[in-house]
């Protein structure tokens, strides 16, 4: 009784803890607007480097966005293979 | 979990190996039908390259394989320099027509590859010794003794070594597996009626935007990471 209790109780909080984990998203979504504005402000000086410029952008927003991405891994474990409730 | 959603990893056929238990699963049947596509492709080139006449001008599908093999060239050579680039464009085709092919076929309905954590950590481990065999060929000892720089900070700069292919291999995998678990969603909890046409425009920003972006961003990272280390 009170072990299936604990289990029920266990995936309530790991689908919470999942939640709360992605708040994680506003770093990333905050960095990748500030590279992409100052590459549009690049594009705007120089517009004979559009195409280093989009390459150098789109390469560190992706390097950027690990974080983010680390916290939704975090947040599918919990969801699908939450190890606690095996 | 209802029946109509599909997130994960199913297995349709199971046989007993050595007292384990193995999975044909529908990443299997995905990634054999990619290499099976790219095989028939690479021979139908080979047989348009052998057939080619250097004396006349090019046809159509000679034309096309000139155009994909020189980008690759060409990105090639503006990151890795023109000394050093020729012993990877190989390597760094290879990947990118493999990871183009596996991000984007979620628009075909079958489940890439990508979104299963085995094969994005293949691709950066085998980045991880390319990194460090270039580095011992063309800094000797020094690509190890450079990990004792500042002598306090050694443990950051070892966990600094190891966090790429960890990192590389995380960020793939994520994106490719958020959006195969958003278009799952869509397909699953929505009303019939609503799956008329807007999934599609969906369809073009998670798989093929984000799948192009993410083959890119993989081959670019690897060709920053190797040519780090190489001397001049």
């Amino acid at each position: 009784m009170s072990g299936e209790f604990n289990k029920f109780f266990v995936e309530g909080m790991a689908c919470l803890g999942a939640g709360i984990g992605m708040i994680a998203g506003m770093g990333p979504g905050m960095g990748q607007g500030y590279a992409a504005g100052q590459g549009a402000s690049a594009v705007g000086r120089n517009p004979g480097a559009r195409g280093s410029v989009m390459t150098t952008m789109l390469l560190g927003q992706a390097v950027a966005e690990t974080t983010g991405l680390y916290s939704l891994v975090v947040a599918i474990i919990l969801i699908f293979a939450n190890p606690y409730t095996k | 979990m209802d029946n109509s959603l599909d997130l994960g990893i199913n297995g349709y056929y199971h046989f007993e190996l050595f007292g384990k238990t193995f999975w044909l699963t529908n990443t299997h049947i995905s990634i054999i039908i990619i290499v099976s596509v790219i095989t028939i492709l690479a021979i139908l080139a080979n047989r348009v390259i052998k057939k080619a006449d250097p004396a006349k001008k090019p046809g159509k599908a000679m034309n096309v394989i000139e155009l994909v093999v020189e980008a690759i060239d060409s990105i090639t050579r503006s990151n890795m320099g023109d000394k050093h680039f020729f012993g990877f464009c190989n390597y760094i085709g290879t990947l990118m027509i493999f990871l183009v092919l596996s991000n984007t076929v979620g628009v075909f309905g079958l489940r890439p590859p990508t979104a299963d954590y085995g094969i994005t950590l293949g691709l950066a481990l085998i980045t991880f010794f390319l990194i460090h065999i270039n580095g011992f060929r063309y800094q000797k000892m020094k690509h190890l003794t450079e990990l004792f720089h500042p002598i306090p900070l050694t443990p950051i700069n070892i966990i600094g070594e190891l966090a790429t292919p960890v990192s590389m291999s995380l960020r793939l995998f994520g994106n490719i597996l958020s959006g195969t678990i958003i278009m799952a969603l869509i397909y699953g909890l929505l009303p019939k009626f609503m799956l008329l046409f807007w999934p599609g425009v969906l369809h073009i920003y998670f798989d093929l935007f984000s799948g192009a972006i993410q083959a890119f961003v993989f081959c670019m990272l690897t060709m920053v990471f190797i040519s780090k280390n190489f001397d001049d």
